[in-house]
């Protein structure tokens, strides 16, 4: 949508509920598999405990806890000594016992920040609460034969997840995608999860609100749902601050509500009005006694949280000398940012720029075409230091150093096996050169005439045709002083 | 002796050893009992005879060989035929909890304590009737009709654990599991001449049982006299990592040994357990049964629980509140009935309007409206606070006695129909025993004399917390030196 010039009297009001998937490896509240639910085959983990059978009963998987309590310490909230599982209480297929296990009055955590980056700068989002909770199962409609019919899949009900609800703190679609990437980063540095938006891991719904600027009191809210991708968060937050603007705009009234967002149309849709909403009737899980964090297991826990990614981007920056992009691009990954730092430790000798700069365009583009994922197993910091540094002694050059590269990635092969099985060594040796040089000059006496009579960008060319003339291995920075050594002389006794 | 009915569980065991008597013989004995007299009592909802035969077998080769060998012990209970309450799952047979949604259910897993009485060598004859979820105080609310006192067969026989009492009773069984929720085993034991624990909440395994007030279910047990009941007890106490609302204490063994002093034990008598409106048979026969502990060494006072009478309104708030989430599984989706409709919300409508029976559906609703927005606070939030005040009432008489002694319920037995349209005075049965269930108190009840029209009384000793062996103790003390748990209510 086109920016509307009367939008600046209008201040949206933004908080996010991301439901995160716990990477345990059994359920929340049984020992079932948790399963890649786009791939396995339906109801292949399914319990009695997990298919809400009569007379069964949930035991909490002290895993999930502790990721959860890692998230919340990462998110710098206050971990509650005392948390209690209630039951939301309501009716769908895709719930089995009638209603989900999770955290109401006493959450697992609250009161934490999260610090985002966005165009505008560094900005402090407030968490309001953390808590853990179950998945339900997935209903999938599908008519055959003209009878349509809904499937239930239970592979995901009782799956762990964590909720996390932050403060009406953000104003634009640009600081909500910030959100939810700093959420992401944190959730993989934490190794909470893959953060991967499309498996529905991370799943995201953001409450809008829109009031005219200054006004005191909040708009009412929509809350947006069918969120997987960054793209279609900001799109879909976009769209509904201008449509709710709008709506002021003219007069009209905002309808609370849950909005679906429809990427095809790129608009969000009405699904459910407040007054369809639910009487959760939530109380206090009696088949489960009081979640019991004490200080030894929470000391114990917070050991294992690693770096944040806003203090590695802070550090790296320090450190290294590195600019906040290059830094930012960087530490967005654990994995990569580690990547770097052994590559910077094996390799006091080179500019801890020139190592970003590579990985950051080299070999992001390899792995990119290699699925996405960065994989250090694809390239081992090792040989990347050891191309690298080659680079560096002028054994290559620059050009070889990437076709070396890409013949490296994903092969196992070491640069120097590579350099030799190819002989491209990068020739150095100043005679070599100066004999390229000369036939060049010797073979076009035509373009050293125009050059003499004052065309001094033809030096370029000759440098051109010296590096074809040598198949690419000549060191070029000989090459150019070598070249220009032979051209003053031909300046000079003319 | 020739009837193998008459046998406790003790000497029954001991038979079985000894080699008087086969295993098969004991089981047959019962399964000819069931078939001659359970058309008419209807205690069974379902019968496991092949099965039982075919595990009697089994324990008799096994005992053949121990006796050849004498090595390494037998399980404990290896050959013993019981009787589950039909609120139990038990593997491979239909648990329907008394109720048509269920019907045709048969759950693939052992409820824990279930499993433990198998581990121990017992033979499950089959499961027993019981109000539909353990919603009742006279087994009629099982939709599978009701169950008769052997006392006086136009009796009810109590309930919830109807069935189970009075198979214990009619000798249908040598002991029976059942439930407690609001003294849905004691009432059924004193209503049916038997003796039956409710454990202290935590003490036993509740995965398995289908689930009613979830913090206030609790497995018991059922025997002709409390040494049996101990033995059962004993066998399916402890912790499970499958519940974890269980304590991890360890169980002492229960020794009762033929000691009858109670040498100045403090046994305290709440006067709020005295209420105007009480059959004057029953208080009799408790205030004569309290007179004798004292003659056996017993130092008795008169306590108060002064939140006693807040107990019935705190239990129709929680355990509806509880129930009312506990029965949303039961949708027709997944397991049991299904009534089809067009659309899913039709379903659910159908199957549960039509399959539950008035009594659940009258909780449901009580619980549904009791955890509302608005009204959560002004009725279960309120609840949870006397609750705590039921609780100290407890543990601050548990300063001053050791137990506590009281009636079971206000009345004996009553006809059928009594109470059937008035679910008030139904509730009103409870009375006696919600308070031990709110505060999580172990409770023994066992028979301590007759009405003039020969129903059984019942005493419930309440102790204070994982205290069971205590009140196995004295209880025991009193049946040594009296004779009402040996009487029988039928001739046949």
């Amino acid at each position: 949508m086109a920016e509307l010039d009367w939008m600046v009297d209008y201040e949206a009001v933004i908080g996010v509920e991301v439901h995160a998937e716990l990477a345990t490896r059994s359920k929340m509240f049984c020992s079932c598999a948790v399963v890649d639910a786009t791939t396995a085959q339906p109801n292949i983990a399914v319990c009695p405990v997990c298919a809400g059978m009569p007379g069964v009963l949930p035991v909490v998987n002290q895993a999930a806890v502790e990721l959860g309590v890692r998230l919340a310490l990462a998110l710098e909230c206050e971990v509650l000594p005392v948390s209690i599982f209630a039951r939301k209480n309501y009716f769908y297929p895709d719930l089995p016992k009638g209603y989900q296990i999770s955290q109401y009055e006493q959450p697992l955590a609250r009161n934490g920040k999260l610090i985002i980056l966005t165009s505008q700068g560094e900005k402090a989002v407030r968490i309001r609460r953390v808590h853990l909770e179950e998945d339900t199962g997935k209903l999938t409609h599908v008519t055959k034969d003209g009878e349509s019919y809904s499937l239930i899949d239970l592979n995901r009900a009782g799956v762990p997840l964590l909720e996390i609800v932050t403060e009406p703190d953000l104003h634009s679609a640009e600081e909500v995608r910030a959100y939810a990437m700093a959420l992401r980063n944190i959730l993989r540095y934490c190794e909470v999860n893959s953060g991967d938006m499309q498996k529905g891991v991370m799943r995201i719904e953001p409450n809008v609100s829109v009031r005219r600027r200054g006004a005191a009191q909040l708009g009412t809210r929509t809350e947006i749902k069918n969120l997987n991708s960054f793209r279609a968060l900001e799109r879909a937050v976009a769209y509904e601050i201008e449509r709710q603007a709008q709506l002021l705009q003219e007069g009209k009234e905002v309808i609370q509500e849950t909005r679906g967002w429809d990427e095809a149309q790129g608009k969000t849709v009405s699904q459910r009005s407040k007054e369809e909403a639910h009487d959760y009737r939530y109380f206090p899980e009696p088949d489960l006694p009081p979640l019991v964090i004490d200080s030894d297991w929470l000391e114990e826990i917070c050991r294992k949280i690693p770096e944040l990614p806003v203090n590695r981007w802070r550090r790296l920056q320090e450190q290294y000398g590195l600019s906040p992009y290059d830094a930012e691009v960087l530490t967005n990954e654990r994995i990569v940012a580690d990547y770097f730092e052994a590559a910077v430790s094996q390799a006091p000798h080179l500019a801890p720029k020139t190592i970003a700069n590579w990985i950051s365009g080299e070999v992001f583009g390899l792995m990119n075409q290699a699925g996405g994922e960065f994989d250090p197993h694809l390239l081992p910091v090792e040989s990347l230091v050891e191309l690298l540094t080659y680079l560096e002694e002028g054994l290559i050059n620059q050009p070889t150093a990437k076709m070396i590269l890409a013949e490296m990635f994903g092969s196992g092969k070491r640069a120097k096996t590579l350099i030799k099985e190819k002989g491209l060594e990068q020739v150095s040796d100043e005679a070599q050169i100066s004999e390229w040089i000369s036939q060049v000059l010797r073979e076009n006496p035509e373009q050293v005439q125009t050059y003499l009579n004052g065309k001094e960008a033809l030096e370029q060319w000759f440098f051109g045709q010296v590096m074809r003339l040598a198949a690419g291995k000549a060191n070029p920075k000989v090459v150019q002083q070598a070249l220009r050594g032979q051209l003053l002389k031909l300046k000079e006794q003319r | 002796m020739n009837d193998l009915t008459e046998l406790s569980l003790q000497r029954a065991i001991h038979g079985l050893r000894q080699g008087d008597f086969s295993c098969r013989e004991l089981v047959e004995a019962h399964l000819d009992r069931i078939q001659r007299l359970d058309i008419d009592l209807n205690a069974y909802l379902f019968i496991d005879g092949e099965g039982a035969l075919k595990r009697a077998e089994i324990a008799d080769r096994q005992l053949a060989e121990w006796r050849k060998s004498r090595q390494s012990e037998p399980p404990p209970l290896l050959g013993i035929p019981i009787a589950v309450k039909d609120i139990l799952c038990v593997k491979g047979m239909p648990c329907t909890c008394g109720s048509k949604i269920l019907e045709g259910f048969v759950p693939p897993y052992d409820a824990t304590t279930v499993e433990k009485l198998l581990n121990a060598g017992v033979i499950i004859l089959g499961k027993t009737n019981t109000d539909e979820f353990a919603m009742g105080s006279s087994t009629e609310n099982s939709a599978y009709g009701v169950t008769r006192n052997p006392w006086n067969r136009e009796r009810v026989p109590g309930g919830s654990s109807g069935g189970s009492a009075a198979a214990v009773a009619a000798r249908l069984a040598l002991a029976a599991l059942g439930t407690d929720t609001g003294g849905s085993v004691r009432q059924p034991a004193s209503f049916c001449g038997v003796s039956g624990i409710k454990p202290t909440y935590g003490r036993v395994s509740r995965y398995g049982l289908v689930a009613y007030g979830s913090s206030l279910d609790v497995v018991g047990a059922f025997g002709r006299d409390v040494q049996d009941v101990a033995i059962i007890f004993e066998q399916i106490a402890g912790a499970d990592r499958r519940d974890a609302t269980t304590v991890d204490l360890p169980v002492p063994p229960i020794q009762l040994g033929q000691n009858t002093d109670l040498d100045s034990l403090r046994i305290g008598v709440p006067k709020e357990y005295f209420i105007p409106g009480m059959q004057p048979e029953v208080e009799q026969a408790i205030r004569q049964a309290i007179l004798h502990l004292q003659e056996l060494g017993a130092v008795v006072e008169e306590i108060s629980l002064p939140h006693t009478e807040y107990a019935l309104p705190v239990y129709y708030l929680i355990a509806p509140a509880e129930a009312s989430a506990n029965l949303a599984r039961y949708d027709g989706i997944r397991y049991g009935q299904r009534i089809s409709a067009e659309t899913m919300w039709d379903i659910f409508y159908r199957t549960r309007g039509k399959k539950f029976g008035a009594e659940v559906k009258r909780r449901i609703m009580l619980g549904t409206y009791a955890l509302s927005a608005g009204y959560y606070d002004a009725y279960y939030g309120k609840a949870q606070k006397v609750r705590t005040l039921i609780k100290q009432d407890f543990e601050r008489a548990f300063q001053r006695v050791d137990v506590i002694a009281a009636p079971v319920a206000p009345t004996t037995a009553f006809p059928f129909g009594e109470h059937t349209d008035d679910p008030l005075a139904m509730y009103l049965e409870d009375v006696f025993t919600l308070p031990a269930n709110l505060a999580g108190v172990p409770a023994l009840a066992f028979p301590v004399g007759f009405d003039r029209e020969g129903l059984p009384i019942g005493l419930q000793l309440m102790g204070n917390y994982f205290q069971e062996e205590l009140l196995f103790r004295i209880a025991h003390a009193y049946q040594l030196t009296t004779d009402w748990h040996l009487r029988s209510p039928m001739s046949t």
